[in-house]
């Protein structure tokens, strides 16, 4: 017994260092936040056009009854980040046939509106998202993020930050493909 | 040239702990004096070599040399001289060379200072802290070379996260790690007992003044820390029960529980297999906690740079030195034989309370830490946080009856104590407890019962610790003055277990009265906006532009008045610094005794809320806030004075003679 009991902080150690072990592997980010909204329907919201853009706002309804899943991006013309992702998203839209609907936060629009003048719009449709009232529906926590919503309106994937960079495109193609959006194999 | 020279003194002091890791261990084991002698050499020359290193780096860091990575990463030329020095242990590299210093210095002073101590004990207790020594040393050179150059060198530095740069928090980390690391020492002694199979009042009378200090050190780096983020931050909160602050304090409240039943093995040869493992479990919570903030584990404001492969490597060095003492432990702990009977209530049986619900408070504390890891291995991913709920509604409960127990304790005699003498002697100390608690509550009427149980505790715990204070010097029962030579006269350990009671009592007033009955608003504020709070009535002025030497900042100015009165502006600022391209906030305080008024203010997050110039403003008033800072300065000093306990100085004649009669048993 008494062995026994000189020998429980040894055996507690073991497990304790068994548990740590396996949070160590290098895939683990525990900073990695999910999205309740995985596997939900998208939420509630409606959003006007952006001033002066002929592209059209953006409500709940848009994103059901597609053909296929969509790619929902959040961005701003004052994001820097967004700059970058802004050919990514073109080339999935002109190379890869996706549907890209775009949601404008916290935006002026005239800045909107010039940024997309320089870059180009690939987005099917943009709702401005003045209040960011939208974005806490969504649960964004920042800009960029993109989310991928299934035909029937349901959000499948949701993804923090730019999509720029092999590794953040090839995860991000990889959820397309799952979602099975991935109309044409294009490279990006 | 000044870094290469860091780096081989580095290598060379991985060679001399590994000569001091074999040489004094073989030469104890085959009795060789020579043999356990260079134990002394190799500790003093390796601190040498690593004190080399670290001014190496601290140079590298002062002169700005912008080809050493670590420089360019957390430094930069504008920066304030201050800062640049204590750049050199804000990264991981540069925190763990201090870390491996101060092991050195440890060793060090034992080597130096344990002229009483044992020879055979000696070698093998610095025999097994450089074991230690190795495996920190070998994963800096090996992982986390701080001395690593870059070609070419960038123009200026990146500069130290500007949340860092403060002076409380330069100093933050170095008094942290004294405490963390001192309890090296403390392990080594509890593994060198081990291996040796004997503990007995030397032993204990050998660990108990390094467990102190340790102690002393790591209450300051805790409560500093605490202090930094309760005015840095600007949340308005002195503890958050954040992974990172969690590992500190288990080692704190571990090391409480050593300190007290080191007591029982000295006088009364008592606990001994207990004393040891809380040895060794005080060191493996402070390696716990070098892990965690290093390895990516658990998600924390604090943690370091993620790497696994860092983390891999701790974790081996953890496997090797926790579970090898663990093993060594229950190898030879049930051989121990028990000493010293004693009844349940008695000095030893109070100090056993202690202990248990110490050890217990701990065990909460780790669960709640570790508990999002288990969750998520066992559920295969799924993620969960445990927040200051858990830890309020688990810790709390477990720790009021200590300190019901801690007034009572140093009333009990050793051996067998007589309940109702005690009792009818702390008769007035209850009385006034609960007095008070009636006045708080006439004076409050609001707020939880358990916060006033709490208060009537403290209350209980200062006036029993004043009590026993008086009995001992017999205040009342001589002439004054011959108190107050006994009071002078009375051993130094009594003496600081008194400060540091009466300290804890202060503080539990501060940790309750700020936590209970806080007062808080968050308003949208523009020019001329008025909030009352706390019988404060505080008016928004507006915001001007200040610059300091490498920030710029946005200054609100808020008029404060009580009934009419003008009592003080406050200045709350949002400073942005444009090299390291970050924002935080400098909040403004109030402090007086009876509490801190406390004003932050935030860019307003919305594009149209800026064009009608508003601004967020967050307003506190957090009553006896700072008898934290004063009970915690009042257990540093206790700490302290017991420290220079005549039984524990170096070189006190008593000592002479336990040199010579090493197995002194009481």
């Amino acid at each position: 017994m008494t062995r026994l009991i000189a020998a429980s902080p040894f055996i507690f150690a073991l497990v304790v260092g068994a548990f740590f072990l396996w949070g160590l592997n290098p895939d683990r980010d525990p900073n990695a936040i999910p999205s309740v909204l995985i596997s939900q329907p998208a939420p509630a919201f409606e959003l006007a056009p952006v001033a002066g853009l002929d592209t059209p706002g953006l409500v709940q309804a848009d994103l059901k009854g597609n053909a296929g899943p969509v790619i929902v991006n959040v961005f701003a013309s004052w994001c820097v980040p967004c700059r970058a992702e802004h050919s990514v998203l073109t080339s999935l839209v002109e190379e890869g046939g996706q549907t890209l609907f775009g949601i404008n936060y916290k935006d002026k629009p005239e800045d909107a509106v010039r940024w997309l003048n320089e870059l180009g719009n690939p987005y099917a449709r943009i709702g401005s998202d003045l209040s960011g009232r939208a974005g806490i529906e969504w649960g964004i926590s920042g800009v960029p993020e993109t989310f991928i919503v299934g035909a029937d309106g349901t959000v499948l994937y949701r993804y923090v930050g730019p999509v720029v960079g092999d590794e953040a495109v090839t995860i991000f193609r990889t959820a397309l493909q799952e979602a099975n959006a991935l109309v044409k194999e294009t490279e990006l | 040239m000044t870094p290469e020279i860091g780096h081989f003194a580095l290598a060379l002091a991985l060679a001399l702990a590994i000569i001091q890791s074999i040489l004094p261990f073989l030469g104890a084991a085959r009795n060789d004096p020579v043999w356990m002698k260079s134990a002394v050499w190799t500790a003093l020359a390796q601190v040498i070599f690593i004190g080399i290193a670290f001014a190496a780096l601290m140079t590298a860091f002062v002169t700005s040399d912008f080809t050493v990575v670590n420089v360019v990463e957390n430094s930069h030329s504008l920066k304030p001289l201050l800062f640049k020095i204590s750049g050199t242990w804000g990264s991981h590299e540069g925190s763990l060379l201090l870390w491996v210093l101060i092991l050195a210095v440890f060793g060090a002073l034992v080597a130096l200072l344990g002229a009483n101590i044992a020879e055979g004990t000696k070698a093998r207790t610095l025999s097994v802290q450089a074991w230690i020594s190795v495996g920190f040393l070998s994963f800096l050179l090996f992982t986390s070379n701080p001395f690593d150059r870059v070609f070419p060198p960038p123009l200026d530095g990146q500069d130290l996260n500007p949340l860092l740069q403060d002076v409380g928090l330069a100093m933050h980390p170095p008094l942290l790690y004294l405490g963390y690391v001192g309890f090296s020492i403390v392990f080594s002694f509890a593994v060198a007992a081990l291996i040796e199979g004997r503990v007995d009042a030397a032993w204990a009378r050998w660990v108990r003044p390094w467990t102190l200090a340790a102690w002393v050190f790591l209450t300051a780096g805790i409560a500093l820390g605490s202090w930094w983020a309760y005015y840095e931050l600007g949340w308005g909160g002195w503890w958050f029960w954040d992974p990172v602050e969690n590992v500190s304090f288990m080692p704190w409240l571990m090391g409480t529980a050593l300190l007290h039943s080191a007591i029982v093995t000295e006088k009364r040869g008592a606990f001994k297999s207990w004393t040891i493992l809380l040895a060794i479990l005080t060191f493996s919570l402070s390696l716990l906690g070098t892990f965690i903030v290093r390895s990516g584990l658990l998600t924390s404001v604090h943690a370091f740079a993620v790497d696994p492969e860092r983390g891999l490597y701790i974790l081996g060095l953890l496997a090797l030195s926790i579970g090898g003492s663990f093993a060594l432990y229950a190898w030879r702990a049930p051989k121990m034989e028990a000493g010293g009977l004693f009844r349940p209530v008695s000095r030893e049986g109070g100090l056993l309370v202690n202990n248990l619900i110490l050890a217990s408070a701990t065990g909460v504390v780790l669960l709640g830490t570790l508990y999002p890891l288990f969750y998520e291995a066992l559920t295969g991913g799924e993620k969960l946080s445990v927040g200051p709920p858990f830890f309020n509604a688990a810790f709390i409960p477990i720790m009021l009856p200590l300190v019901f127990v801690m007034g009572l304790g140093p009333f009990l005699s050793w051996k067998r104590a007589d309940l109702g003498s005690v009792m009818a002697r702390l008769k007035l100390a209850g009385i006034l407890a609960i007095a008070f608690g009636l006045i708080l509550w006439y004076v409050l009427r609001g707020g939880p019962m358990l916060g006033y149980l709490s208060m009537i505790l403290a209350a209980w715990l200062f006036f029993a610790t004043l009590r026993e204070w008086a009995l001992r010097v017999r205040l009342f029962d001589e002439p004054f003055s011959t108190a107050m030579r006994r009071a002078r006269n009375q051993p130094r350990a009594a003496l600081g277990m008194t400060i540091a009671h009466a300290g804890l009592a202060i503080a539990i007033f501060g940790f309750v009265g700020s936590s209970v009955w806080k007062a808080e608003q968050i308003e949208f504020v523009t020019p001329g906006t008025e909030i009352s709070i706390a019988g404060f009535d505080v008016t928004f002025t507006g915001v001007e532009q200040v610059r300091g030497p490498n920030y710029q900042a946005d200054r609100g100015i808020l008029s404060v008045q009580r009934d009419g009165a003008a009592v003080t502006t406050l200045f709350p600022e949002r400073r942005y610094y444009p090299v390291a391209q970050s924002t935080t906030t400098e909040s403004a305080i109030r402090s007086t005794l009876a509490g801190d008024l406390y004003a932050s203010i935030a860019q307003p997050s919305a594009k149209e809320a800026s064009a009608q110039g508003a601004w967020t403003l967050r307003i506190l008033y957090e009553p006896l806030v700072n008898l934290i800072w004063i009970g915690a300065a009042l257990l540093i000093l206790g700490g302290a004075v017991s420290l220079t306990d005549r039984r524990l100085r170096v070189g006190a004649p008593r000592q002479k003679v336990l040199a010579t009669l090493p197995v002194a048993g009481e």
